[in-house]
């Protein structure tokens, strides 16, 4: 990639000519067009590109802890040539697994199924959907694709260290995570994830606010918000969830830091490692799960809004029909943003909750399933007497209802307190938040891609 | 809603104009502006959470009663007004200088945002000696049965309870020479604290007023955490306002706005700093009113 090369007016060049359009008037080089470039289209391609070899790598992590979970103690060979100590005699060691599994989680949710996901599609639809000429602020919007890939860089790095990369879970709950004596995941590995999700929190908050202003500023003539398309609807509340969330993940690692390096309380109290008292007291680690999953619950609506979004798009083009229910589809997508900011507890109903305090958090954890229900119905029935075509994205659209509904129907389940103590830390709730937001979400990112 | 709107009315959000009649760039910075909220909002929560779970908190009126160049006087919060004050003045300079653009008023705008730049300064200047006068200060507390003294530290603090004088003599006796000698030197300076060093540990202990002494408990960990940390990202906030302000300041004397033919990037500006005056009250009340 040199600098030297550079675009002559009107020169119509393979592959990118087609998104060059206004551009073509004036000369751009190579680094301005296609590395630090401003256009919104050429920003989401970066986006995708990034968050599909961060899916791969998530993938590879995932394809590694099961080879564990499905031969338990088994000795594959070739492992130990390629990860050394990390598999010893050809299995995976306690430390390499726990890493595993930390960022396969930390990869899928956030680079890959936030990052990657409304990056995109937020990037390259809005400006297309609302009748703009670009985002409100193109050079905003560069910078969030290059936090984007500076957290990248940070948490790629943080794989290759000797201690290796964070292994406390993609939740990192403290005291684990607060101290480096606490396990081999627990030293730089760890400084550099929260590096890594701070810069990936400048990233969204740049993004997000850019996607916002764009919807509500920008939009063409007569493109009332009435008459927005659902994906950009979606779109929009996912970026208040993030500029609203993430700021408060933001505000707890940054404690968790301090915690790490300054020598502070935030998180820590009473506690002894390998017979040694510490002498930080007065913290509690309840405390962080609130911080985490006061993002954390958003988080996943983060990620599952966009994809709904396009799955009612694709649904309603390839069945050639209207949305059924634009209305309906628009009041559930902000009851769900809504609430969305109400349920974080039920994360936490075995952290010692106050019973009354976990039956409020039960009862606004089941509305959900009521603007869910409706977003259900509405695909049904659009899809219903519909002429449809079954091209890939159709088939991907559907593919996310149906496991949207399998998802739906387990959380059901989960977010009964009183069932939840039971089944907490079990595969019931790995399974249940795989199909839900994980696998629906992946299936509508593919029916956006293939559409 | 748009869709019944008269005829006469500007139909605001049916698209082809701002919603808000702001420009976008506004916009940003009112959400910008939200989610910060939410930042320090979560800051302040976590403090509030700790603070209440605890048995005992400093009295503020007893951490926060230094003023420089007053030596011991016990002047409660009058530093810590000083600052506010002076942060509270350099919002008024930053809307004058806003209302000097909005009359294109190209000098009035320099001026102004000169002393706001001059007032956030002062803000940071005054907040690192309050940090420097309470990492080094120097209070005497019981720990482990015996006198130290300390400064207040994310580590550390000094702000117990009140020690019983019956038990500050027996920690007396168990102190080293180094402390007892500067609790000796604090009060009486008829000696230099090099003599005191070389005397006996008995002849030190009885040259101390014990009826004199503030002996405390130490207090609770988490208050040094908190308070520098959330001062500390406030801190951090005014100095990038002021970073922002001296761009604005050499963009201004460039004639950038000028051409531009508004001053909107000031307004900006203006509305950032307007948001860390607010904060610090917020912060003012939660550190050192309650």
């Amino acid at each position: 990639m040199s600098e030297t090369i550079h675009e002559h007016p009107g020169t119509v060049t393979h592959g990118a000519a087609h998104d060059d359009h206004h551009h073509g008037h004036h000369e751009q080089s190579f680094i301005t067009k296609y590395i630090f470039s401003q256009d919104h289209k050429t920003i989401g391609k970066q986006f995708l590109i990034t968050g599909i070899i961060w899916a791969i790598v998530g993938g590879l992590f995932s394809v590694l802890f099961r080879l564990q979970l499905g031969f338990p103690g088994q000795s594959f060979p070739i492992l130990e040539t390629f990860f050394g100590h990390w598999a010893k005699g050809g299995t995976i060691q306690p430390e390499f697994y726990y890493a595993l599994v930390t960022m396969h989680g930390t990869v899928l949710v956030f680079f890959v199924l936030t990052a990657g996901l409304s990056g995109t599609f937020a990037n390259l639809l809005i400006p297309l959907q609302v009748g703009a000429r670009d985002m409100a602020s193109p050079f905003m919007n560069m910078l969030s694709y290059w936090f984007f890939f500076m957290a990248s860089m940070v948490m790629i790095a943080s794989l290759f260290i000797h201690t290796g990369p964070a292994s406390g879970g993609w939740t990192v709950y403290p005291p684990l995570s607060a101290l480096g004596q606490a396990s081999s995941g627990s030293k730089l590995g760890m400084d550099l994830w929260i590096v890594a999700m701070a810069l990936f929190v400048v990233s969204s908050l740049l993004g997000g606010l850019n996607y916002i202003a764009t919807i509500l500023n920008m939009r063409t003539k007569g493109m009332s918000m009435t008459r927005l398309p659902l994906t950009i609807w979606s779109l929009f509340f996912t970026a208040v969830l993030g500029v609203l969330s993430f700021p408060v993940l933001f505000s707890g690692l940054l404690l968790l830091l301090f915690d790490r390096n300054l020598g502070t309380s935030f998180y820590l109290s009473d506690i002894y490692v390998a017979g040694e008292i510490l002498p930080n007291e007065g913290g509690s680690a309840i405390l962080f799960q609130h911080l985490f999953w006061f993002l954390g619950h958003p988080e996943v609506y983060i990620i599952l809004l966009p994809a709904m979004g396009m799955v009612s798009e694709i649904l309603s083009v390839n069945s050639r029909k209207p949305i059924f229910g634009y209305m309906a589809m628009l009041g559930s997508l902000f009851a769900i943003a809504i609430l969305a900011f109400l349920v974080w507890a039920h994360h936490m109903f075995v952290t010692g909750l106050n019973p009354f305090l976990g039956s409020v958090f039960v009862l606004l954890t089941l509305l959900i399933a009521v603007p869910s229900a409706i977003k259900v119905f509405n695909w049904l029935t659009t899809l219903w007497r519909g002429n449809i075509r079954l091209f890939p994205s159709t088939l991907f659209a559907i593919g996310f209802v149906s496991l949207f509904i399998s998802g739906g129907l387990t959380g059901i389940f989960l977010g009964n307190s009183t069932i939840d103590i039971h089944l907490h830390d079990t595969m019931f709730v790995v399974a249940h938040f795989h199909i839900v937001m994980g696998v629906a979400s992946m299936f509508g990112m593919f029916a956006g891609v293939y559409h | 809603m748009a869709t019944t709107a008269t005829t006469h009315q500007t139909k605001w959000w049916s698209g082809g104009k701002s919603p808000f009649n702001l420009e976008y760039g506004k916009l940003m910075m009112w959400y910008f502006l939200m989610s910060d909220a939410f930042t320090f909002g979560a800051f302040l929560i976590s403090y509030g959470t700790i603070r209440f779970s605890q048995n005992f908190w400093p009295d503020p009126n007893v951490v926060f009663n230094a003023f420089p160049g007053a030596g011991h006087a016990n002047l409660p919060l009058a530093f810590v007004s000083v600052m506010t004050f002076i942060l509270i003045i350099s919002s008024v300079t930053m809307v004058l200088g806003v209302h000097a653009g909005h009359k294109g008023d190209k000098k009035g705008v320099i001026k102004w945002l000169a002393w706001t730049i001059v007032g956030g300064l002062a803000f940071l200047g005054c907040q690192a000696w309050e940090w420097h006068h309470l990492i080094t200060g120097e209070h005497a507390a019981l720990i482990d049965g015996q006198i130290q003294m300390v400064g207040q530290t994310t580590t550390v603090n000094p702000w117990g309870q009140l020690v019983d004088p019956a038990l500050v003599s027996e920690g007396l006796k168990k102190s080293s020479i180094e402390t007892l000698a500067t609790i000796v030197h604090e009060h009486d300076h008829s000696h230099a604290l090099k003599e005191l060093m070389g005397m006996t540990k008995e002849s030190l202990v009885g040259m101390v007023n014990v009826a004199e002494m503030h002996v405390r408990e130490k207090g609770p960990v988490a208050f040094g955490g908190y308070f520098y940390g959330i001062t500390g990202f406030h801190g951090f906030h005014v100095f990038s306002g002021v970073l922002i302000n001296i761009v604005m300041l050499i963009m201004t004397q460039k004639g950038v706005f000028e051409k531009k033919g508004h001053y909107l990037m000031i307004e900006k500006a203006g509305l950032y700093w307007h948001f860390v005056d607010l904060v610090w009250v917020v912060v003012f009340l939660c550190f050192y009113l309650i």
